[in-house]
C-alpha cells in the first residue's frame, strides 16, 4: 500500500484538480454535441443514399448512430497530443522537481496523465449519455440515439475493455510525452500523431467501415483498443471468443507500449539537459 | 568517507548554432552546426556531514549544473560522484528521498493548490508517516512563519511568502542534504534574513549538510564557513570563508575630505580611486603603508576635514577576483 501511496496522491490530487474546470466540461460537451449531430446526419445521408450498400454494411445505422455518440461521449480518452502538464514541465524546466521525487518518473506521468484523461471524460460522457441517450428518446427521437449495449455480456466486456482503453491511452500519451520530453517542444509530436488517433482509433469513422482488406489490420494496430474495440464489444460485434481476442489485443498493446515507453523515457532522462537558472 | 565526495566530474551540453538573418535560417535547414559547451571541466570537492557550504561564481560558471548532478537530476559525462555512498543518477529513487532541493528560480509547489495540499502531496509522494509529517509540517510553518498563508493558493503568495513555503517543502521529508540554489533570488530584505535564518538553524540545530549557490554575498557573508568559487566549469578557490576575505580584501579604503580642492597626490603604494571635488578616494595595502601612517602623512601636509576608513564591497571584490581568472561570463 505505501509503495503505491505517492502515484494514489499524484492520481488523486489531478482527478479532483481537473474536476473544478466545470465550465470547460460544459464547453466541451456543447462542442461534442454539435460534432456528433454533423457527423450522424452525414452517416444518415450517407445509409440514405445507397440502400444497397447499406445493407451490406457490417453495422446498422443504428449501431453507427450509437458508436458516434459514445466516440463523442469518450473523446476526452483520446487525447490528440501530449499532457499539457508535462509539455509545460519540460518548457519551464520543472522536469527537474519531477526527477527530485523518490517515485519512478513515467509511472508519475503515467497516473498523471490516466487522472487527467478519465477526470475530463467522466463529466463530457455523464452529460452526453444524459443527451443522447435518455432526452432523445424522451423527446421522441428514438433513432438518433445512443442506444443500449447489445446485451448482458457485452456490457461485461465493455466495462472491462474501457478499464483497459484508459490504460493504453495513457501509454500512448506516454509516448507522446517522451517525445516531447526528447524533443523540448509539444509541437511536433502532436501534429504527427493527432491525424493518427483521430482516423485509427475510430474517431473519425466506425473502424467497421473502412474497406474490408484493411480490416485485419485496422484492429490489430494499438490505436483500436482506445475506443473501436470497447465499442465493438458494447455492439456486440466482437462476442464469445472474438470479445476475448479484443481484450487480449488491447492487453498486448498495453504492455508491449510500457515496456517501450519506460526504455526510451529512461534514455532520455540519461541525456537530459535543464538549462538556465 | 565524507557525505559528497565530487571527483573529477566534467559535463558538456550541445549548443544549436545559426549565422543570424534569413541566409543563416536557410543554411540551419541544410546543415546543422552544432557547438560543445564545457559546463564542468574538471571539478573536485568533498563535504562532510554538518557544513555548510556557499558555492559562488558567475553566471554560466556551472554552479546549477553541479547541484543538478549531485542532486541526480542530470548523468555527469565523467568523473566520481558520491553522496551517502550512493553515485545520484544511478541510485536516484534511494538518492533522493534523503536530500531537499530549492530551485530559486522555479516552483515545485503546485501553483493551483493551496500551500497546506501542496505540503500533503509531498508528504505522500516521499512516503512520510502521518505522525511525523504533521510534527513536522507544524514545525516547519512556525519556523517560516507560514501560519497565514497555508490556506492561499501559491499563485497568490508575495515572492518571501513562496521561498519560505518552497524551503518548508523541501524539508518534509527530513533529508539529511539541503540543497539552495539561488534561494534568496528577488527577495526583499526582511525575507532574506528569514531565508538566512532558517538556513543556519537547519544547519546549526538539525545538523542538516547545506550547500548553497548565490550572488549575494551577504548570504555566504551571513551563512557560510566554506567557500568554493567557480569559474569556466572549474573551482578556482576553495577555502574558508575567512581566508577568502582576507585574500582578496587585504586592500583597504580611505575617503578624505580636504578644506580645499583635493590635491594630486603622489605617494607609493596608494592608489587614487576617485577625485569628486574636495573629496579623494584611496586604496592601499595597510601592510605597505599602515594606516596611521598614511593618515598622519595626509594631515601633514594638507588640512584634512573628515577621514574615513574603509573595506572594499565584498561584491565589488569578488568580481575582482573573477576578472583575475577571466571568470567573467564572455
Amino acid at each position: 500500500m505505501d509503495a503505491a501511496r505517492p502515484y494514489l496522491a499524484a492520481f488523486s490530487s489531478r482527478f479532483l484538480l481537473m474536476l473544478q474546470y466545470r465550465a470547460a466540461a460544459i464547453a466541451g460537451f456543447a462542442t461534442q454535441c454539435w460534432w456528433g449531430a454533423i457527423k450522424v446526419m452525414i452517416l444518415a445521408a450517407f445509409f440514405a443514399a445507397s440502400p444497397g450498400a447499406a445493407e451490406a454494411s457490417p453495422i446498422s445505422l443504428a449501431q453507427a448512430i450509437t458508436y458516434i455518440w459514445m466516440v463523442q461521449a469518450l473523446l476526452a480518452l483520446t487525447p490528440w497530443g501530449s499532457d499539457p502538464e508535462v509539455a509545460q514541465a519540460v518548457r519551464t524546466g520543472s522536469v527537474a522537481y519531477d526527477r527530485l521525487r523518490p517515485v519512478d518518473t513515467y509511472w508519475l506521468w503515467y497516473v498523471r496523465g490516466g487522472a487527467w484523461m478519465v477526470s475530463r471524460a467522466a463529466p463530457r460522457a455523464a452529460l452526453m449519455l444524459l443527451a443522447a441517450g435518455l432526452a432523445l428518446p424522451l423527446l421522441g427521437l428514438e433513432a438518433w440515439a445512443w442506444g443500449p449495449p447489445a446485451g448482458l455480456a457485452a456490457a461485461g466486456f465493455f466495462t472491462v475493455s474501457l478499464g483497459l482503453a484508459v490504460a493504453l491511452s495513457s501509454a500512448l500519451l506516454m509516448i507522446v510525452n517522451i517525445v516531447v520530453a526528447a524533443t523540448l517542444t509539444d509541437r511536433g509530436a502532436v501534429v504527427l500523431y493527432n491525424p493518427l488517433v483521430i482516423v485509427f482509433s475510430g474517431n473519425l469513422l466506425p473502424l467497421a467501415l473502412y474497406p474490408d482488406w484493411a480490416q485485419t489490420a485496422l484492429l490489430m494496430q494499438p490505436f483500436a483498443g482506445m475506443l473501436d474495440i470497447p465499442l465493438r464489444l458494447y455492439m456486440g460485434q466482437l462476442a464469445g471468443a472474438w470479445a476475448w481476442a479484443g481484450l487480449g489485443l488491447q492487453v498486448f498493446w498495453v504492455l508491449a507500449l510500457i515496456l517501450v515507453g519506460r526504455a526510451a523515457l529512461a534514455r532520455v532522462m540519461a541525456r537530459l539537459e535543464v538549462q538556465g537558472g | 568517507m565524507p557525505q559528497i565526495l565530487v571527483e573529477d566530474l566534467a559535463k558538456t551540453y550541445r549548443v544549436a548554432e545559426r549565422d543570424p538573418g534569413l541566409m543563416g535560417a536557410v543554411k540551419g535547414l541544410v546543415h546543422r552546426r552544432h557547438r560543445t559547451v564545457e559546463a564542468l571541466r574538471d571539478v573536485s570537492f568533498s563535504l562532510e556531514a554538518g557544513e555548510l557550504l556557499g558555492f559562488i561564481g558567475p553566471n554560466g560558471a556551472g554552479k546549477s549544473t553541479t547541484i543538478k548532478i549531485l542532486s541526480g537530476i542530470l548523468k555527469p559525462d565523467a568523473g566520481v560522484v558520491q553522496v551517502n555512498g550512493r553515485v545520484p543518477f544511478t541510485d536516484r529513487i534511494a538518492h533522493v528521498s534523503k536530500i531537499g532541493v530549492v530551485f530559486g528560480q522555479r516552483t515545485q509547489l503546485w501553483w493551483d493548490l493551496p500551500v497546506s495540499e501542496g505540503f500533503d502531496l509531498l508528504a505522500d509522494i516521499y512516503r512520510v508517516e502521518p505522525a511525523r509529517y504533521r510534527a513536522n509540517r507544524d514545525e516547519l510553518v512556525a519556523l517560516l512563519r507560514l501560519e497565514r498563508v497555508l490556506d492561499q493558493p501559491v499563485r497568490q503568495l508575495s515572492l518571501g511568502q513562496r521561498m519560505r513555503a518552497e524551503i518548508a517543502a523541501a524539508l518534509l521529508h527530513e533529508p539529511d542534504i539541503l540543497f539552495l540554489d539561488e534561494p534568496t533570488i528577488g527577495l526583499d530584505a526582511p525575507s532574506k534574513l528569514a531565508v538566512r535564518d532558517v538556513v543556519r538553524r537547519l544547519n546549526r540545530e538539525r545538523g542538516v549538510t547545506v550547500l548553497l549557490t548565490t550572488h549575494d554575498m551577504h548570504d555566504i557573508e551571513a551563512l557560510a564557513e566554506r567557500v568554493i568559487v567557480i569559474g569556466h566549469g572549474q573551482v578556482l578557490a576553495d577555502s574558508p570563508f575567512e581566508t577568502l576575505r582576507a585574500n582578496v580584501l587585504a586592500e583597504r579604503r580611505l575617503v578624505v575630505d580636504f578644506a580645499h580642492e583635493a590635491p594630486d597626490l603622489n605617494m607609493p603604494g596608494v592608489e587614487v580611486r576617485s577625485r569628486r571635488g574636495q573629496t579623494l578616494e584611496l586604496a592601499f595595502d595597510p601592510a605597505r603603508t599602515p594606516t596611521p601612517t598614511l593618515i598622519a602623512a595626509l594631515a601633514a601636509a594638507h588640512e584634512v576635514v573628515d577621514i574615513h576608513v574603509g573595506e572594499p564591497a565584498i561584491e565589488e571584490v569578488i568580481a575582482r577576483f573573477y576578472d583575475l581568472h577571466g571568470a567573467s561570463e564572455g
